[in-house]
């Protein structure tokens, strides 16, 4: 009896989450006077002329690709870079490493909206402006942090004895860490690339502070074109519901692994 | 246990360091050189010293901005974080639907943060939205754009909306750590369901937990797009908060000076309140386990 609750109220709030996106999906299927002139909880007429315009219009549809593109390049820098490291601060003892642990955090912190200006100043004098590695590079100050973070907690979990075996067997650091180490954490590799793309894709100010046409993200264009045609609501809508779809394929590829990751959590 | 002790584990750390150090330090130095000179030009620029920083700590739409900014982070972590672990608990620990849980609970965490706020603008406007025509239908006047009591009440919702399946995710994460031994020998013992959870499960998420707490707050405090696409920081100030007034002076007026010591002050807030969770969570986890 107790257990039919917990699910119901599960199944409740899971409902409750989709209903905000399930209303957006149902305005992007709809014209915008017809939505301007009647309520309806379903789309009557439903119309795929806001998704045919996004994908016909190149200042649309390049801005998923843009956005796509810093986010795959950000991911595989924080991975590469965090791995080492995460390493070094699971079983090292070193000078100065719990500064450097807290150090790391505090960029977390950092109040993005005063950095903004900085970067561009900053990107601006290395040439980098409006180019898919720079806003790789400038995400990097949060999502690598917070990588280092995740697979830390992963490494603490594996014991030091295969280390000690490995090294006793003669394998060198290089050969030991990508053989062995990181096939046994690959469930906290999967996590901390599903946080990294999500952190990256997500985010706003500095993405649009550093590109002006050539890699200027979704979400970004979506603000721009608001503006401009004054308040579309359909192609809004359709707008939006675009932008979902890259993380729900990934959060789908991810799945299994997520779910296998968390069990395999309990070493 | 102990760890080995060599300094030649800082050529492991060194390409995070040299990444992060390009990223934060220059612009850091950037902002504490405007923060104390006031600059006309390139080339011509005047020592200060705190003016700025006294500038800023007399402003009292500052502080209105500041105890706006406590309010929400404070009703964020006491909603968030309870809310969170009870649907963790409640999630399957095996089974077809785990993966449909995951699924669903990870999506509004990967919509652009200036599209959570277009979504709920189509979701609780008065005359298009779901969720504000229906509240007016049932005879309560709702409209976030008018009263300040509703637009916080839907700043309040969406970030809810937002964020509490990553403090779910974590948990559950956590939970899925405990080996299915220890359920079992809470059982032969007869432990209550709030014995385990207050024995086993919530020290066993002590870690995760610590996570979920300093991300929600540091990222609750540092809240910019969502409601700034919601409500523009209104009616009148109402939702304005730290991020949002920051901009405003930043790039609004463009008043560089009290903007960078601003943010200076900013990051110290943080800087300090993260720390103090960071060791009263580390406290608390020795305490339950002892």
């Amino acid at each position: 009896m107790k257990i039919r609750k917990r699910t119901f109220g599960l199944a409740l709030y899971c409902g409750l989450l989709m209903l905000p996106i399930y209303w957006m999906l149902n305005m992007s299927l709809r014209t915008n006077a017809d939505i301007l002139g009647h309520f309806a909880f379903y789309p009557k007429d439903a119309t795929l002329m806001n998704y045919i315009n996004i994908f016909t219009d190149k200042a649309w549809y390049s801005g998923y690709i843009n956005s796509i593109i810093y986010v795959s390049i950000n991911t595989l820098i924080s991975l590469a870079t965090a791995l080492p490291a995460a390493y070094a601060f699971s079983r090292y003892r070193f000078l100065g490493d719990k500064h450097m642990f807290f150090w790391l955090l505090t960029n977390r912190m950092a109040p993005a909206a005063v950095f903004a200006l900085p970067f561009f100043q900053l990107y601006s004098t290395v040439a980098l402006i409006d180019t898919h590695i720079a806003v790789a590079l400038a995400h990097c100050l949060f999502n690598v942090p917070l990588a280092v973070w995740i697979l830390e907690g992963f490494m603490s979990g594996i014991p030091r004895e295969i280390d000690e075996t490995a090294f006793i067997d003669g394998y060198g650091f290089p050969r030991f860490f990508v053989t062995i180490f990181i096939p046994l954490i690959r469930a906290g590799v999967g996590v901390t690339a599903f946080f990294c793309f999500m952190f990256s894709w997500v985010e706003l100010l500095f993405a649009r502070t550093l590109t002006t046409t050539n890699a200027k993200p979704i979400a970004a264009t979506m603000t721009r074109t608001v503006s401009a045609t004054g308040l579309d609501w359909g192609l809004l809508a359709a707008a939006g519901v675009l932008t979902i779809v890259p993380g729900a394929l990934v959060i789908w590829f991810v799945r299994n692994h997520l779910a296998k990751g968390f069990a395999l959590g309990r070493v | 246990m102990e760890k080995w002790a060599s300094n030649k584990a800082w050529f492991l750390v060194l390409p995070v360091f040299v990444i992060v150090a390009f990223s934060a330090i220059l612009p850091l130095m950037t902002v504490v050189n405007y923060s104390v000179q006031d600059i006309f030009g390139p080339g011509q620029s005047v020592f200060v010293g705190t003016e700025f920083f006294k500038q800023v700590l007399a402003d009292s739409r500052l502080h209105e901005a500041l105890l706006r900014q406590f309010l929400f982070s404070a009703l964020v972590l006491l909603i968030e974080i309870p809310l969170g672990v009870l649907i963790a608990l409640a999630m399957p620990r095996k089974g077809v639907w785990v993966s449909a849980c995951l699924v669903t609970l990870a999506l509004p965490l990967l919509i652009p943060w200036n599209v959570i706020g277009t979504i709920w603008i189509i979701f609780t406007r008065p005359d298009i939205g779901l969720l504000g025509s229906t509240i007016n239908h049932l005879g309560l006047a709702f409209d976030h754009t008018a009263s300040p009591m509703d637009a916080w009440v839907t700043v309040m919702l969406m970030e809810v909306w937002h964020w509490t399946p990553l403090v779910v995710l974590l948990a559950y994460a956590g939970l899925r750590s405990i080996p299915e031994a220890y359920y079992q020998a809470a059982k032969i013992d007869g432990a209550s369901s709030w014995a385990i959870f207050r024995y086993i499960q919530l020290p066993k998420m002590r870690g995760v937990l610590t996570i979920a707490v300093l991300l929600r707050f540091m990222d609750s405090f540092l809240i910019y797009a969502e409601p700034f696409v919601l409500t523009g920081g209104g009616p009148g100030n109402a939702t304005t908060f730290l991020s949002i007034y920051l901009v405003k002076i930043a790039l609004g007026q463009f008043d560089l000076g009290p903007a960078a010591a601003f943010s200076i002050i900013y990051f110290l807030i943080i800087l300090l309140f993260s720390f103090i969770f960071y060791q009263a969570l580390q406290n608390v986890g020795k305490g339950g386990r002892s």
